[in-house]
């Protein structure tokens, strides 16, 4: 019994021993440019892109697998900077660059059942139990969770209410532009 | 310390200043029958909260909205009357959009509140610094000149200071409300100026006035011999002679550096409205409720100075000073150099020093034709930058490469696009980036809210996870402990366990509570 034991017992050293030193110098190299992407992500895991999470996104994007571009609550900003991450060009906008955000349009349908709540990945929604409820235009990341759950379709995308704080001047026209 | 001689600017314009239509004509009062709109927002900063609700009957002086957390200011009414209703109305900003604003019907009995801080008539320099800046913040005083900036943290500098200086350039062509309050109410404003030198512990105080406004110098330098402490200088008539930094720079000699406050090299400069605006609340116990305003432009058919009341809708100003002549081609809130197109419906704010009408001939249509690199914007610019190249990148949409090249050491004065031969519309570029910049600053906080929004919920979710778990495991406990109690009762035995499950683990009650609420 004792020379079994002392077989699987060195057998399990040995092959631990092996385990660790093969872990050291054949781990595969950490991907630096997915981490870097993953840190501007919004980190929601919401889902429009159509990939499963934050970090799988950063690791196609940094693959070069889907655009700079692919994250659509990031907007441009996050786009500019995951260009600027991997190196690989802007495409041009290919939205009118208006953020859209939800908003209960219809109060009288909304029951106050806190689905959208729950599902609200930034808990942007805000009410309580059979209350209409309301969303907070600067925490939403426009990713419709709440409008998948709404029973009622209270709940629409809007664009960004536009209010002294968040308004910009237009880029005034010159005469380059008008002939182009 | 102050200079004997003034220092000339470095670049700017002289422009034709269409002032003589008004400077002969004194500051009139209106008392406007029809309703005024009192925005919430006149000010640099947070909107005030309402403190009045539609139907109520207000005092003259009485607050109509109090200050929101840091950087806001108060408003107060204008006249006595009733709340007809807090709505939405165009504010008098480039924008034209709706700000949350008090419409008051005055009842035309102007009856002050009651209750009115206590007029404090002891030397300035009797006074608690504090209790002068914290009157200016009472009274809602904010940068009169245009800016708008709440006076009272102007006031309460935490660097020290040496030096206040007066602002009575006054460069804008077509106005001349500040030249003729200059002139009528030297006293005030130079007994404002010892107040704000009390504040902030300045030393010398000087009233920079540009020389085309004798009579407002001679006004000036009588009220400072009988009262005392203030040097009345006369600068040279330039735009922009009235940018906070040039006039610095023309009477004490010293820079403000690029991206600093002139308090960082311990000057502060105030406009002699607001030198005035704190005489009366630290005099009278008046807060900010009117202000002084060049009514002008050649579509205006007899242009005029008013005192008029905050509130007062453009179109009744322009009504006061006798109609519009013709149809103007735009309506700017203050002069016609950095004054923003603004509705007619948008109503006079604590900011607002002219409304101008101006006709077709004296406006340019900026037709944007191509850069021809003649560099005269380059001569024009008081800042030393050059404009041209700012406003290439900026067209290019190249918002970084515009900031390298100074986009916001610009003061937007628009005398490069004054003296533009092919009329680019410079100043807008200008605007643009930096709104374009200011966008990316609000994506990328507002990336990180939602990350961190995201990052605490699922904190929470894991905790509710545990709790449950936990709640769970005391369940089967508390179900096992009941299974062996009645066995042991089947069995008929004496000595039954004791029914510890409740001290057991913890009931799913007793977890904190805080963490079921809906955010």
């Amino acid at each position: 019994m004792y020379t079994a034991i002392l077989v699987l017992t060195a057998m399990a050293v040995a092959i631990g021993l092996l385990l660790a030193v093969a872990s050291q110098y054949l781990k595969s190299p950490p991907d630096e440019t997915a981490e870097a992407i993953e840190q501007v992500l919004p980190g929601t895991n919401c889902g429009q892109c159509g990939l499963p999470g934050c970090s799988v996104g950063a690791r196609a994007a940094a693959d070069g697998e889907i655009p700079v571009d692919f994250c659509p609550p990031g907007g441009r900003a996050v786009a500019e900077e995951i260009a600027r991450i991997t190196g690989r060009p802007m495409a041009p906008a290919s939205d009118d660059g208006i953020r859209r955000v939800a908003r209960v349009t219809r109060e009288d349908l909304c029951t106050g059942c806190l689905k959208c709540i729950k599902a609200c990945p930034t808990d942007a929604v805000i009410g309580a139990p059979k209350q209409i409820h309301g969303v907070l235009p600067e925490a939403c990341s426009g990713c419709e969770a709440c409008i998948e759950v709404c029973a009622t379709g209270a709940i629409e995308m809007v664009p960004e209410p536009i209010t002294l704080a968040n308004w910009r001047w237009p880029r005034p026209m010159e005469e380059n532009d008008r002939a182009a | 310390m102050l200079l004997s001689k003034p220092r000339l600017i470095r670049g700017g314009v002289r422009t034709e200043t269409h002032k003589q239509p008004t400077a002969a004509c004194p500051l009139e009062p209106l008392h406007p029958p029809g309703p005024l709109y009192v925005s919430l927002s006149q000010h640099i900063g947070a909107p005030a909260l309402p403190a009045v609700r539609p139907g109520d009957t207000v005092a003259k002086g009485q607050r109509l909205g109090t200050p929101e957390q840091g950087l806001s200011a108060a408003v107060h009414a204008p006249t006595s009357g009733r709340v007809a209703a807090i709505t939405r109305h165009p504010a008098p900003h480039p924008s034209g959009l709706a700000v949350t604003t008090v419409v008051l019907e005055p009842d035309g009995e102007e009856r002050w509140a009651d209750e009115r801080p206590e007029p404090l008539t002891e030397e300035a320099e009797r006074l608690e610094p504090a209790t002068i800046s914290h009157r200016a913040a009472e009274a809602g005083i904010v940068g009169m000149g245009g800016a708008a900036f709440p006076a009272a943290v102007k006031l309460n500098s935490p660097r020290p200071v040496d030096t206040l200086i007066l602002n009575g350039g006054e460069c804008e062509p077509y106005l001349t409300c500040d030249d003729r309050l200059m002139r009528e109410r030297a006293a005030g404003i130079v007994d404002g100026g010892r107040l704000m030198a009390r504040a902030l512990g300045a030393r010398r105080t000087a009233i920079g006035v540009e020389d085309n406004k004798p009579e407002a110098i001679h006004a000036l330098r009588q009220a400072a011999a009988s009262l005392g402490g203030a040097e009345v200088v006369p600068v040279p008539s330039l735009w922009p002679q009235g940018s906070e930094k040039h006039l610095i720079y023309t009477l004490t000699g010293r820079e403000v550096p690029a991206g600093a406050l002139a308090a960082d090299i311990g000057v502060v400069a105030h406009n002699v409205g607001t030198a005035y605006a704190v005489h009366r609340a630290v005099r009278q116990g008046r807060p900010l409720i009117s202000r002084p305003v060049t009514i002008g432009g050649g579509a205006v058919a007899t242009p005029t100075n008013l005192e008029a009341p905050l509130g007062t809708p453009f179109r009744t100003l322009l009504h006061q000073a006798g109609g519009l002549r013709e149809t103007p081609a735009r309506v700017l809130a203050g002069g016609p150099m950095m004054g923003p197109i603004v509705p007619l419906e948008a109503a006079l704010a604590k900011g607002t020093n002219g409304v101008i009408a101006l006709t077709r001939s004296e406006i340019r249509e900026a037709e944007g034709r191509p850069c021809i690199r003649c560099g005269r914007c380059v001569d024009a610019c008081p800042m030393g930058l050059m404009p041209f190249e700012i406003a290439n990148r900026a067209a290019a949409g190249d918002i970084d490469g515009a900031a390298a090249s100074g986009l916001m050491d610009c003061l937007t004065c628009g005398s490069c696009a004054y003296v533009c031969p092919s009329a680019r519309p410079l100043v807008q570029l200008f605007h643009y980036a930096r709104g374009q910049r200011a966008e990316r600053a609000a994506a990328k906080e507002r990336t990180e809210l939602q990350r961190r929004m995201a990052e605490q919920r699922a904190e929470r979710q894991r905790r509710e996870q545990e709790r449950k778990k936990a709640a769970a495991a005391a369940r089967r406990r508390q179900r096992a402990a009941h299974a062996q109690g009645g066995a042991e009762q089947a069995q008929g035995g004496a000595e039954a366990e004791p029914q510890d499950t409740g001290a057991e683990g913890s009931p799913p009650d007793a977890a904190p509570s805080g963490e079921e609420t809906v955010s």
